[in-house]
C-alpha cells in the first residue's frame, strides 16, 4: 500500500507496511564504554518486528493519523457524563516543566518539596470542593478510584465487625460501580431509579439492611438530575451502618453550589480528566483523586504527603490503611494540570464554570425538546437525557441518529448509555461552549429529526463524510484480529 | 474568565429561551438546605502571567534530572525522549480526543493503539496485547487475576524480588478476592530460590509470578520455571518494570510466560514523578476473552475499506457490569501514543542497541564499583541497568551525602527488605554521562 491518496484524502498505511530495512529514526550517543555480553542463554532469540523508519516517516504517519481524529480541540464533543470541556494549554505547557517531568518519584523528600507542596494543596482544595475531610490522590482514573472507595468502606466495616455482603447500586449507575463492587468481593444489588428518574429514599429504606455494605450513587446522576433525596437516602444508610460512596464523575454541575459531603456522603472519587480539565487522550491517563470523611482517613492508601515543621514529607507507616492501589505517588503528571486549573479558576471562576454548564445543558433541552422525547420532566442540570422514541416511528434508532450526527462535524453525543432509558441519546455540553456552537449543534439535531420523518434510509447508512463508512463491529469480533500478520507483509 | 465564551446578552438570550429568570432558577432541584453558600475556601484566581510564575516556582523546589545526576530506576527510568515525541502527543487531534467508542471519527487513535498492541506483542513475544493498564503495578494485580479466573484455583506464588509497591498493589487488590498471595524467596545471586518454589507449587496454585527482570535488576533464565508452574496446571507470568531489557534479553514469551506485564514508562514517558506509567499486558490467545481492558480489532467498513475499532467489549463493564473481567475503564492511552511514536522512531535496530548500551554503561559502572574498597554487589546474577550495592555507611547517609554534590545516588532498600537493609539500588541509563558515572565514583570513593 502506498502513501499516496487522491487531493487531500490521504491513505496511511500502518508502520509495519511502510518500514524499509535499514532505517532508523534515533541517534544514540557514542558509548566509550566497553562492549560487554550478556550470558548466551538469556539472549534474545528473535528480534522484535519492530518498524525501521525515519523521523520524517514517523512525523509524517502519526500527524496523518490524528487527522483522522474527532477532538475537542477540532469541534463540540457533546458526549454525556464525560464532561469533554476545552484543555487548557498552560495545563500542558507546566507539567512539562523539567522541574516536575524530570523528578524521580524515589528521591529524598527534601528535594521534592515543589511536588510535595502541590500535592498537599491538591488534597486541601479537592477537600474544599468536595465538603470532605481528607483526600488521596493516589487512584490512576474513576474506576480506580471507586475501588479505593469500596476498599475503603470494606475496611470500616470489617474493623466495625463483619465486612457485610452487598453493596446497592441505583440502576442508572455507570458500569464501572457495579465492576469495582464485586471486584472488591461484594455482591452488586441494583436498585431501581424512580419514575421521575431519581433515586427514592422509600426504595433504598426497603433495600438497607445489615448486610448492605453501602450505597454507591452518582449525584447529579447520570440522567443529569440532582438527586433531591440525597440527604434522606444517606441518613438511611447510616441508620443501618452503612456508608454512602458518590461517584463524582458529576462534579462539574456541583462546583461552589453543593457538596456531596455536606449532603452526607462519606467516600467520593473525582475524575480530574473531567471537571479539572486534564485532556482525555484518547482514554487516558486519568486521575480519581478520592475524598472522605474524617472516619474513613485512618485507611487510606499509602504513602501519605504530611506536612512537617521543616517541610513535607512522605509517610508510610500507616497501620488501617488498605495498602497501596498503585505504585509511587499516582498520576503526577495529571495532578500538575488540575492543581494549575483551579489556581486558574479561584473560587469564583469555579462557581461560573457549573452555572454555564447547567446553562448550557438546560438551553439544548429547550431547543431540543420537541423534537427529541424527553423521558423525563423535571429540571436538569448539567447534561441531558433525550430517547428515539419519536424517530422510531419511521424505523430510525439512536444509533442512526448518532452516526448522521458526524456528517454535520459532531462527534456524537453518548448513545444507550444510560441503559434505564431505552435507546438514549445524553448531551453534555460544558461550560466551554459558546451559544453558537450550541445552536449549530441543536440545527443539525433539528434538521436530522426531520430527515428521520423524510427520508429514514438516508440515516440508516450514515455517516456520509467521514474517513471510513459504517464499521463492520460484528466481524471484528467474530475474526479477531488483534496485531498486524507479519506473513502477508510484501 | 478566558475559558468562558458566554455574553452577558447571550446568557439573557438562554435563560429567556429556557424560561428561568436567572442563573440561579437553573438549580431549583437542589434542596435549599444543601446549597452551598459561601465562597469556596480556595485561593483566588491566578492571571495566566502569574500562573506561570507560581508553577515554575514550585517546579523549581525539586532537584530534577536536568541538573541532577540521578541514578535512581526501581520501576521509574530516565531515558532520552525524542523530541518528536512530545510535539506529536501534544497535537489536539491525539491529546484531546475522547475513548474512541465512535470508530468512524477516531481512526487516528484506533489504528495507533492496534500498532501499539502489535509492538508490544513482538516485544513480549506474546501472541496479543491489551490496549493499556494504569501501570506496570496494577497490570500485575490484573494479571493475577486473570490466572485466577482461568484456572479457577485461589493461589498465587509471588516472588520476593518483584517490585515491593507492585507486591503491595496485588495484596491490596486480592485480599478481599479470596486469593491467597504466597511469597518465594531469592536466592544469594539474587535469583528466584528454585527449591522454595517446587515446595511451595500445587494443585491450588493458579500462578507463579516472577519478576524479569525483577527488583534488583537481576535477570535470570525463567524456562525452568514455567515448565515447573506447567506441570503443576499453574501459568507464569513474568512482570518487567524495564522493558528495554527486552533489546537484548530473552522475552517472556520465548521463555514459555503465559502472560507477560511490563510498566513501560521507559518507551517514551517522562518519569513525572512516577506517573502517569504506561500498563502493558499481554498474553496467549485463548485467554483473550478473560483479559481485562480495551482491546482494538481491525474489521472493514460497510465498502469494504480497512478499518479499526474497539471489540470484545462483552468482557468489560460497559455492558458486562458486575460480570466484567474488570472495573478499567479510562486506562492510558496517550502514553501508549507516546510508547509506539518512540518505539517507531528507535525502530528494529534502535531498541537493541539503546538496551546493548544500557548494559554495557551499566556493567562498567558495577564494576567500577565493586573495585572500590569497602563496597560490594549484593548479587551475583546478571543485571539490566540497575544493581544492589553495598556500601560501608547507611545507604540513607550515602544518599544524603551525595545531595550535596547534586548527585542523586540510589534508593535504600531497608523500608522493604530488611534483610538489605544495608543495600541500595543504583542505576545508569544512556542519560549517565561518563563525567557523571566518573564524579559518582569519586564521589562513593571519598566517603568514609
Ligand atoms: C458516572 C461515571 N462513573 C465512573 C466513571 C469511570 O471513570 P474512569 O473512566 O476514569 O475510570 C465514569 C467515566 O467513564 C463515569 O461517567
Amino acid at each position: 500500500m502506498s502513501t499516496g491518496g487522491r487531493g487531500f484524502q490521504f491513505q496511511e498505511p500502518l508502520l509495519f507496511e511502510i518500514s524499509r530495512e535499514g532505517r532508523q529514526g534515533f541517534s544514540l550517543p557514542s558509548s566509550t564504554k566497553p562492549r560487554r555480553e550478556p550470558p548466551e542463554a538469556l539472549r534474545r532469540l528473535n528480534d522484535p518486528r519492530l518498524p525501521e523508519l525515519s523521523e520524517p516517516d514517523v512525523v509524517r504517519h502519526f500527524t496523518r493519523l490524528s487527522q483522522w481524529n474527532f477532538s475537542i480541540d477540532t469541534n463540540f464533543y457533546p458526549l454525556g457524563s464525560c464532561t469533554m470541556k476545552h484543555n487548557p494549554r498552560v495545563n500542558e505547557e507546566v507539567a512539562r516543566y523539567t522541574g516536575f517531568a524530570h523528578v524521580h518519584p524515589y528521591q529524598p523528600d527534601e528535594t521534592v518539596q515543589g511536588c510535595l507542596a502541590l500535592m498537599h494543596a491538591l488534597e486541601r482544595y479537592l477537600a474544599e470542593i468536595s465538603g470532605m475531610d481528607a483526600v488521596t490522590l493516589q487512584p490512576a482514573a474513576g474506576a480506580h478510584g471507586e475501588l479505593t472507595g469500596i476498599l475503603l468502606i470494606r475496611a470500616f466495616q470489617t474493623a466495625t465487625g463483619n465486612p457485610r455482603r452487598k453493596i446497592l447500586i441505583p440502576d442508572s449507575a455507570h458500569g464501572t460501580n457495579p465492576a469495582t463492587a464485586s471486584m472488591v468481593g461484594y455482591e452488586a444489588v441494583p436498585v431501581k431509579t424512580g419514575r421521575e428518574g431519581r433515586t427514592l429514599a422509600s426504595v433504598i429504606a426497603q433495600e438497607m439492611n445489615e448486610d448492605v455494605a453501602g450505597l454507591m450513587i452518582t449525584n447529579p446522576n447520570t440522567l443529569g438530575l440532582y438527586e433531591t433525596e440525597i440527604r434522606d437516602i444517606c441518613d438511611i444508610v447510616h441508620s443501618k451502618g452503612g456508608l454512602v460512596y458518590g461517584d463524582g464523575a458529576n462534579m462539574n454541575a456541583l462546583l461552589s453550589k453543593a457538596r456531596p459531603g455536606d449532603a452526607g456522603i462519606d467516600v467520593l472519587h473525582i475524575n480530574l480528566h473531567k471537571t479539572f480539565t486534564t485532556p482525555h487522550g484518547g482514554g487516558g491517563p486519568g486521575a480519581g483523586p478520592v475524598a472522605v470523611k474524617k472516619t474513613l482517613e485512618p485507611y487510606l492508601p499509602v504513602p501519605r504527603v504530611v506536612q512537617k515543621e521543616n517541610g513535607f514529607a512522605v509517610e508510610h507507616n500507616r497501620p488501617q490503611s488498605v495498602g497501596r492501589v498503585k505504585s509511587f505517588f499516582g498520576n503526577f503528571g495529571m495532578l500538575v494540570r488540575a492543581y494549575t486549573y483551579i489556581r486558574e479558576m479561584g473560587p469564583e471562576g469555579l462557581k461560573r464554570v457549573t452555572e454555564l454548564a447547567v446553562l448550557n445543558a438546560n438551553y439544548v433541552r429547550a431547543r431540543l425538546k420537541d423534537s427529541y422525547h424527553l423521558p423525563f420532566e423535571t429540571g436538569q442540570m448539567h447534561e441531558v437525557v433525550f430517547s428515539d422514541k419519536f424517530q422510531k416511528e419511521n424505523g430510525v434508532t439512536t444509533i442512526d441518529v448518532a452516526k448522521r450526527l458526524m456528517d454535520y462535524g459532531f462527534a456524537p453525543p453518548t448513545i444507550y448509555f444510560p441503559l434505564v432509558v431505552f435507546g438514549a441519546i445524553m448531551i453534555e455540553p460544558t461550560e466551554t461552549e459558546s451559544k453558537e456552537t450550541l445552536d449549530r449543534f441543536c440545527d443539525a439535531m433539528i434538521a436530522i429529526a426531520e430527515e428521520a420523518k423524510k427520508d429514514p434510509e438516508l440515516l440508516r447508512k450514515a455517516p456520509y463524510q467521514t474517513k471510513l463508512r459504517r464499521l463492520d463491529e460484528a466481524k471484528a469480533a467474530r475474526e479477531l484480529k488483534l496485531r498486524f500478520d507479519f506473513t502477508n507483509k510484501r | 474568565m478566558r475559558y468562558l465564551p458566554h455574553t452577558d446578552q447571550e446568557i439573557r438570550e438562554m435563560l429567556k429561551t429556557i424560561g428561568v429568570a436567572d442563573v440561579n432558577g437553573l438549580f431549583s432541584s437542589v434542596p435549599d438546605s444543601l446549597v452551598f453558600k459561601r465562597p469556596l475556601d480556595i485561593p483566588p484566581a491566578l492571571s495566566e502571567i502569574h500562573l506561570r510564575n507560581h508553577l515554575r516556582d514550585l517546579s523549581r523546589r525539586n532537584a530534577h534530572g536536568e541538573e541532577w545526576s540521578l541514578f535512581l530506576g526501581g520501576g521509574c527510568y530516565s531515558h532520552y525522549i525524542p523530541s518528536s515525541v512530545s510535539y506529536l502527543i501534544s497535537r489536539g487531534e491525539f491529546l484531546t480526543a475522547y475513548t474512541p467508542y465512535q470508530p468512524e471519527v477516531s481512526q487516528g487513535t484506533l489504528q495507533a493503539i492496534f500498532e501499539y498492541q502489535t509492538m508490544m506483542a513482538e516485544i513480549l513475544g506474546l501472541e496479543v496485547a491489551n490496549a493499556s493498564q494504569y501501570d506496570g503495578s496494577t497490570a500485575s494485580a490484573e494479571a493475577i487475576r486473570l490466572a485466577v479466573a482461568v484456572k479457577k484455583r485461589r493461589k498465587a506464588l509471588v516472588a520476593r524480588s518483584l517490585h515491593p509497591e507492585y507486591r503491595q498493589v496485588i495484596l491490596t487488590y486480592l485480599k478481599n478476592e479470596g486469593v491467597s498471595v504466597e511469597e518465594i524467596p531469592f536466592t544469594p545471586e539474587g535469583a528466584l530460590d528454585r527449591p522454595a518454589l517446587k515446595k511451595a507449587l500445587d494443585r491450588e496454585t493458579a500462578c507463579v509470578v516472577a519478576g524479569y527482570p525483577n527488583f534488583f535488576g537481576v535477570v535470570e533464565d525463567l524456562s525452568d520455571v514455567a515448565e515447573a508452574a506447567h506441570a503443576a496446571g499453574a501459568l507464569l507470568i513474568t512482570s518487567t518494570p524495564e522493558p528495554l531489557a527486552l533489546g537484548i534479553f530473552r522475552s517472556p514469551g520465548e521463555m514459555g510466560a503465559d502472560i507477560a506485564v511490563a510498566e513501560g514508562q521507559s518507551f517514551g514517558n517522562a518519569m513525572s514523578f512516577g506517573g502517569p506509567g504506561l500498563g502493558v499486558f499481554a498474553c496467549r490467545k485463548e485467554y483473550v476473552r478473560s483479559m481485562p481492558g480495551r482491546l482494538v480489532g481491525e474489521t472493514v467498513d460497510a465498502e469494504g475499506q480497512r478499518g479499526f475499532v474497539l471489540t470484545l467489549a462483552t468482557r468489560e463493564q460497559h455492558i458486562r457490569r458486575e460480570k466484567a473481567t474488570s472495573n478499567i475503564c479510562t486506562n492510558v492511552a496517550l502514553c501508549a501514543l507516546a510508547a509506539t511514536i518512540t518505539l517507531a522512531l528507535w525502530g528494529k535496530q534502535g531498541f537493541k542497541e539503546l538496551a546493548r548500551m544500557n548494559f554495557d554503561r551499566s556493567q562498567d559502572l558495577k564494576e567500577r564499583l565493586a573495585a572500590l574498597p569497602g563496597l560490594r554487589i549484593a548479587f551475583s546474577g546478571t543485571t539490566f541497568n540497575e544493581f544492589v550495592v553495598l556500601p560501608r555507611q547507611k545507604p540513607t547517609d550515602v544518599v544524603a551525602k551525595l545531595v550535596d554534590d547534586k548527585i542523586l545516588a540510589g534508593i535504600p532498600l531497608w523500608r522493604w527488605y530488611p534483610e538489605l537493609a544495608e543495600g541500595f539500588l543504583v542505576c545508569a541509563t544512556e542519560m549517565n554521562t561518563d563525567e557523571q558515572i566518573d564524579r559518582f565514583v569519586a564521589a562513593l570513593r571519598r566517603l568514609p
